[in-house]
């Protein structure tokens, strides 16, 4: 049955670790509800991959505990914990057939051959491999192989959670979508606990109800697509998610008003109120949000046209504002503005986020 | 500043045809991307270009003059690959330097630094490779051939290994290097967003042939065949098959008729095209509407890519913003009948939409 995972923890590989630094995951309390959908995601050396072989029992935290159920599980090996697992390349027998592969892992816990078929058929279907089933798998091409990794990891039904490495790595970019879809169906149908490691964004948001976001050894988020999106809770996350990531500028907070370089804006009551007791400020607005005029408005800043590029579906501009580098994405409707000319853009709006130390003041 | 032209260039490798005759005059001063699938020949391309290999036939000239047959040691070409390349037992700085080493340039010092830092690795000169990222790597490897100063680059998908926020960061380093337009730059990409953000020049390759090249932007609003719009489009091209009922009013296969007078041409049967982006679900005036079930809906963390199966095939929307959809919900979508791109049996282009607007809000 699927399972809740508790965890509450920190690692290092360090002996004696000191700093910071020293650790491959800080100090965390973290929970993951049976049933949902999570992906880790961040760069390489965020700790997402320690985080998942604690998970998994492939790793044991130097400090903490891993609860499943309620249960300590932290001295169990990977088989006592009931946990299936796809990695990045498929992890099949090549002699065996399709049917026999996906068999293998009901086989092994000597389930009733009449469920075992019943249960084969059930996945080949959702995996679209019907057809495949009494083909051998050394014939098969890299996609169809990573296909029945994935089903031997979706087979067993009484598993407490599904842990995935990066297990569309190899997949043609072209095929991913659907393999995407068939994970999200998959979850949907099977309402199992799905952990699932990537530095795809793409990926991550795509798939998961709530994607962890991870960095320096950190988890700075938890939360929906949208979440990370319209409300990142660390500048990391503004930054990592969306393409290009949301813009910081550094200001001053005094009385009303915000200080970024020469000018001053106004602040409203509701952000007087958010704002009190801080000083230094980060402004955060993503591209898309930015609102660009020819002329001065209302609590506009002057801004500089630095760079110019029509992406075919849009139109990045690159701005110099009060010193610092602003991006808009603008529809292709939009007014082009030249390289060089100057335009008035409005910062303060209900998608502004504001951040100090790094983090939302919320 | 470089001219280089290929002249009726093939390319076999026994009885494997990897290019057929192709002719190019790459612009100069300016950066060329080599757009198309895993196979489409890019790879092909750029070795004979490089002179790493020998065509079985045809001519490459630089600057007017043939140098087919002229080995790589011979010519004046810097060359970045997939793969992070850099001499492991030297240090960043011995690393970047070796090239200037080899001419005997003066102030190596002052010329290292000034790469480094434009390169943003001038912390780490006294490091080994070993040392760095996978980012940092081909950094220094992307300085190492700026470095050769040579008035040809050559970049066979130099980001493909790296984090795609990195990808990004160095991406737009790169675009801003080559637009100071000291040397010819070819590079190759399988992702279209690449080309568009890099910007330059396209040369849209399939199956070992040269499809189509001019400026990226135009290639990408004009492209002159249904081949050359469905490797140019990500997500993919929307398309269906229609055919004539009367006048100008066509019937989509198993689906609803559109009147399109910018077909001129005097065909009966056609391929239409329509890019995700100009679909919708809130509806204009003049909008052509249809129905279709979500299959999925891709966030990529600035768009939502929604994949939907209707009549008319598989279709997917793009959305600008993060958006949620259920699986399975049902939509009306629409777009603008004028959006439309119309490709002839042999798919070829007859009209492509003129003015571009966005369709998600």
């Amino acid at each position: 049955m699927a399972s809740r995972i508790d965890l509450n923890l920190s690692h290092s590989y360090l002996a004696n670790p000191q700093q910071d630094s020293d650790y491959a995951l800080l100090p965390l309390n973290m929970s993951f509800r049976a049933g949902g959908a999570y992906a880790l995601l961040g760069p390489s050396g965020c700790g997402k991959t320690t985080m998942l072989n604690i998970m998994s029992g492939l790793v044991r935290p130097s400090h903490g505990r891993v609860m499943f159920d309620g249960v300590d599980v932290t001295d169990q090996s990977p088989q006592a914990r009931n946990i299936a697992q796809v990695f990045q390349f498929p992890v099949i027998y090549d002699t065996m057939t399709v049917a026999e592969n996906l068999a293998f892992p009901l086989r092994n816990r000597r389930i009733p051959e009449s469920d075992i078929r019943k249960r084969v058929g059930q996945i080949a279907e959702m995996l679209e491999m019907s057809g495949q089933l009494n083909q051998r798998a050394s014939g098969l091409t890299a996609d169809a192989k990573q296909k029945i990794s994935l089903g031997r990891g979706l087979v067993r039904s009484d598993v407490s959670a599904i842990l995935f490495d990066e297990p569309l790595t190899v997949i043609d970019p072209h095929l991913k979508w659907q393999l995407r879809r068939k994970l999200k169906q998959v979850h949907q149908e099977l309402k199992l606990t799905l952990i699932y490691v990537t530095h795809d964004q793409v990926e991550a948001l795509t798939f998961a109800q709530e994607v962890v976001v991870m960095t320096r050894g950190k988890a700075v988020q938890i939360g929906s697509a949208e979440d990370l999106f319209e409300k990142p809770a660390h500048t990391f996350v503004g930054h990592f998610i969306g393409s290009p990531g949301m813009n910081f500028l550094q200001g001053q907070i005094s009385d009303q008003n915000l200080t970024l370089g020469q000018s001053k804006l106004h602040l409203n009551s509701e952000q007087v109120n958010r704002l009190r007791g801080h000083s230094q400020i980060k402004v955060g607005i993503r591209p898309e949000y930015v609102d660009v005029h020819a002329q001065a408005i209302d609590n506009s800043l002057p801004a500089q046209v630095e760079r110019v590029q029509d992406l075919g579906t849009s139109v990045l501009m690159t701005m110099q504002c009060a010193g610092q580098v602003v991006k808009a994405r603008l529809p292709l409707n939009f007014q082009r503005f030249e390289v060089g000319s100057n335009v008035h853009i409005q910062l303060l709006g209900k998608h502004t986020c504001f951040y100090h130390d790094e983090e939302l003041v919320v | 500043m470089s001219y280089l032209q290929l002249s009726e260039v093939t390319k076999s490798v026994g009885a494997d045809v990897h290019l057929y005759p192709m002719s190019l005059n790459l612009e100069p001063n300016a950066v060329t991307i080599l757009l198309g699938a895993t196979q489409a020949g890019k790879t092909s391309v750029m070795r004979l270009m490089a002179g790493l290999d020998m065509p079985s036939s045809g001519d490459i000239l630089v600057d007017g003059h043939s140098v087919t047959g002229v080995p790589v040691r011979e010519r004046n070409v810097a060359m970045v690959y997939q793969q992070f390349i850099n001499y492991p037992s030297l240090t960043v700085f011995d690393n970047i330097a070796s090239p200037l080493k080899l001419r005997h340039e003066s102030q190596i010092e002052q010329q290292v630094h000034q790469l480094a830092k434009r390169l943003h690795i001038e912390a780490f000169l006294n490091r080994f490779p070993s040392e760095l990222s996978g980012g940092q790597q081909q950094r220094v490897a992307l300085a190492r051939a700026l470095a050769k100063n040579a008035p040809l680059v050559f970049l066979d998908e130099p980001l493909v290994n790296l984090d795609y926020k990195l990808r990004e960061e160095l991406r737009d380093e790169l675009a801003l290097l080559f637009a100071t337009g000291q040397s010819t730059v070819v590079y190759a990409t399988t992702e279209p967003a690449e080309a568009l953000l890099l910007g330059g020049y396209t040369a849209v390759l399939k199956d070992g042939r040269l499809l189509q090249y001019g400026p990226t932007l135009e290639v990408f609003r004009r492209p002159n065949s249904l081949d050359v719009a469905l490797a140019f489009s990500d997500p993919p091209l929307n398309v269906v098959s229609a055919h004539l009922q009367h006048d100008a009013t066509w019937q989509l296969n198993h689906g609803p008729s559109v009147v399109l007078p910018q077909i001129k041409a005097s065909n009966s049967h056609v391929t239409l095209g329509v890019r995700a982006a100009a679909l919708r679900i809130e509806e204009k005036s003049g909008d052509m509407a249809i129905s279709g079930q979500v299959q999925l809906a891709e966030i990529s963390g600035t768009d939502t890519f929604v994949h939907f199966h209707c009549a008319l095939g598989e279709w997917v929307m793009q959305k600008t913003g993060v958006h949620f959809f259920e699986l399975g919900s049902q939509f009306n979508f629409y777009f603008d009948p004028s959006e439309i791109y119309v490709f002839d049996p042999e798919g070829k282009l007859v009209a492509a939409p003129q003015s571009f607007t966005n369709g998600g809000t």
